[in-house]
């Protein structure tokens, strides 16, 4: 094949691949609206969507179901976008938010905020944001040596974790029942509380930062070809990786705050969406829907798969994860280049 | 690719973590020829080669690249006229050998004039002139050492400067490729004048390709100039600390550099 059909080829496979991806999004996002403990017909949540609706399904799909599949779909693209970005920037498939400490930070945030202020609602996701942000601040101050490396800022992030993990358990022990149990909640990731309120905070913020993201992804691709070569080509490597890990950030820490840290749907999302795109890249519309679709289709299986009591979002997607990442973790030391 | 461009170094002085390891070197880099850096390991030829790549900036002194300070120039516009391949670079999974040559089109590529057909013919070009069209559609993981350097070679000739800085490109390779990257980039230098540096470790293939060889030791310039004025067992004890006979190259009739070591020195007199 000659170089033009190849470059070619990868081009079109992207295309296709996010088409599908858009596509099983769209499915899930329906399936979401419909099934539930009184069931609507797809052609019924179409035409209610569309405005036609009866009393009835105006109630349950636009006020029940809409905002909670929305909350999804967005939480969604940011923990995928989150994740792919942080993977390519620092060049390591461990590098997700949920596992360098980010959410972590989000979490111990939010508890602070349930357990020794007693907020609920915009103060608990004001402060996840806020914990998110501050962690990412920390971590990158204690990697900075002459610049920022993906190896250490990865070690530096899962110490971090270990450490906000450890505090967010001590204000849990030393809380009232009550405020545990909705910090506990909330820690776990669930999208019961979703409401079209909480769901403005979230749009409006991927609503800038995915623009943000996409005007750096070429400068993140070529970041994953090395710091010199990236400069060689004239990427402001110093600039775009700050900018770029503040982009990461505040998706994460926008999506945690909408719905707690969903278990590893960064980790996995990127991953599965650079598989699928294929070409070396770092795959962000691809890793976006694979996030999307994953937790709306999660939290669908969490809330209605018979026989099962329902559970929230973050105990399916964090079964799911786990197993992921004790391979991943097996296999980058296999490989030796640490992990 | 008519008009020449000028690379120097005055007073340069490049750093790590506030240890000097280029001090006080002053170069002009011979426009439109081939120019070989050599000495022992941490000697600062790397180092001289990324800062003079502004891929390091200067603790003191100034590159000018057309007699501007390159470090007021924006990475894009130096990265159109020079171009540089690290030592080892790495190259993301999965990655073909083509697309991974279509990256070196980035400088030449706006925020909305993204892929065109000179995109395309350069990309074809670099990959003819490397012999590594058949490689296209392969991905660089699985290639064999010689096959990537190659693609990566690709890579800088498809960003079409006429500056192109390559550290240690030999390196891993079985003499054969090496030979055989060196003559490609004579090729090149020849057919469209191309500025060419190379940080080179074997000494004897520096003298048969350089036109200018620069010889360093401890971050600064012991020696340069035409090799075969500079390489003299002198200059080669200096630098390297080795003994050894200068005898001439029986092809190229260029300096060649044999070591005495201590040990089958039979036919010594």
């Amino acid at each position: 094949m000659t170089p033009r059909g190849v470059v070619g080829a990868v081009r079109r496979r992207a295309r296709l691949v996010a088409l599908v991806l858009a596509l099983v999004v769209a499915g899930a996002f329906l399936l979401a609206l419909s099934v539930g403990t009184a069931f609507v017909s797809v052609p019924d949540v179409l035409s209610t969507l569309a405005g036609q609706g009866s009393d009835d399904t105006n109630y349950i799909v636009l006020d029940r179901r809409l905002p909670r599949a929305l909350t999804a779909v967005g939480v969604g693209i940011g923990f995928g976008l989150s994740g792919a970005i942080l993977q390519s920037l620092l060049g390591n498939p461990l590098a997700s938010p949920d596992v360098i400490g980010i959410s972590a930070g989000a979490g111990t945030g939010a508890v602070v905020a349930i357990v020794v202020f007693g907020l609920s609602g915009p103060g608990v996701a004001g402060a996840a944001l806020a914990g998110a942000l501050g962690t990412a601040l920390a971590m990158y101050l204690l990697a900075w040596r002459d610049g920022v490396t993906g190896y250490r800022l990865v070690l530096v992030g899962i110490g971090l974790a270990a450490i906000l993990l450890s505090v967010t358990s001590y204000l849990m022990t030393r809380s009232q029942v009550t405020s545990a149990q909705s910090a506990l909640v909330w820690l776990t990731g669930s999208l019961n509380n979703s409401a079209w309120a909480k769901l403005t905070p979230l749009a409006v913020a991927l609503a800038v930062l995915a623009p943000l993201t996409v005007a750096g992804s070429r400068a993140l691709d070529l970041i994953g070809f090395g710091d010199d070569t990236a400069s060689g080509l004239g990427v402001p490597v110093r600039r775009a990786r700050f900018g770029l890990l503040l982009c990461a950030v505040a998706l994460a820490g926008t999506a945690t705050a909408a719905a707690g840290p969903i278990a590893f749907v960064a980790l996995l999302a990127a991953p599965i969406g650079r598989r699928l795109a294929g070409g070396g890249g770092p795959a962000l519309l691809a890793s976006a829907l694979v996030g999307a679709a994953i937790v709306v289709l999660a939290d669908v299986a969490a809330q209605h798969t018979p026989g099962l009591p329902q559970v929230p979002v973050g105990v399916l997607t964090g079964a799911i994860g786990a197993p992921y990442l004790l391979v991943l973790l097996a296999r980058t030391n296999r490989g030796g280049h640490g992990g | 690719m008519t008009e020449t461009h000028t690379l120097t170094a005055t007073g340069l002085r490049l750093a790590y973590d506030g240890r000097d390891v280029v001090a006080d070197l002053t170069l002009a880099v011979p426009p439109g020829r081939v120019t070989m850096i050599v000495g022992p390991n941490a000697c600062g030829k790397s180092t001289l080669l990324r800062g003079l790549a502004r891929l390091l900036a200067p603790a003191a002194g100034v590159v000018e690249l057309d007699g501007r300070d390159i470090h007021t120039l924006s990475g894009r516009a130096v990265a159109t006229v020079l171009g540089i391949l690290p030592q080892t670079p790495t190259a993301p999974e999965g990655i073909t050998a083509a697309d991974l040559v279509g990256r070196g089109r980035y400088p030449h590529q706006g925020w909305f004039r993204r892929w065109t057909a000179g995109d395309q013919d350069a990309v074809t070009e670099a990959m003819r002139a490397t012999d590594t069209l058949d490689l296209a559609a392969r991905p660089v993981a699985e290639l064999s050492g010689g096959q990537r350097q190659r693609v990566w070679i690709a890579m800088a000739l498809a960003q079409r400067t006429d500056l192109l800085l390559l550290d240690e490109p030999t390196t891993y390779l079985d003499v054969a490729h090496q030979v055989e990257v060196l003559d490609l980039l004579l090729d090149l230098n020849q057919s469209t004048g191309t500025t060419v540096v190379v940080v080179l470790h074997d000494l004897n293939l520096a003298c048969r390709y350089a036109d200018h060889l620069i010889a360093m030791r401890d971050g600064a310039i012991l020696a340069q100039g035409p090799p075969g004025e500079v390489v003299t067992a002198e200059v080669i004890e200096r630098v390297f600390g080795l003994a050894c006979r200068i005898i001439p190259d029986p092809l190229s009739a260029t300096p060649m550099v044999v070591p005495v070591g201590r040990h089958r020195m039979e036919h010594m007199s």
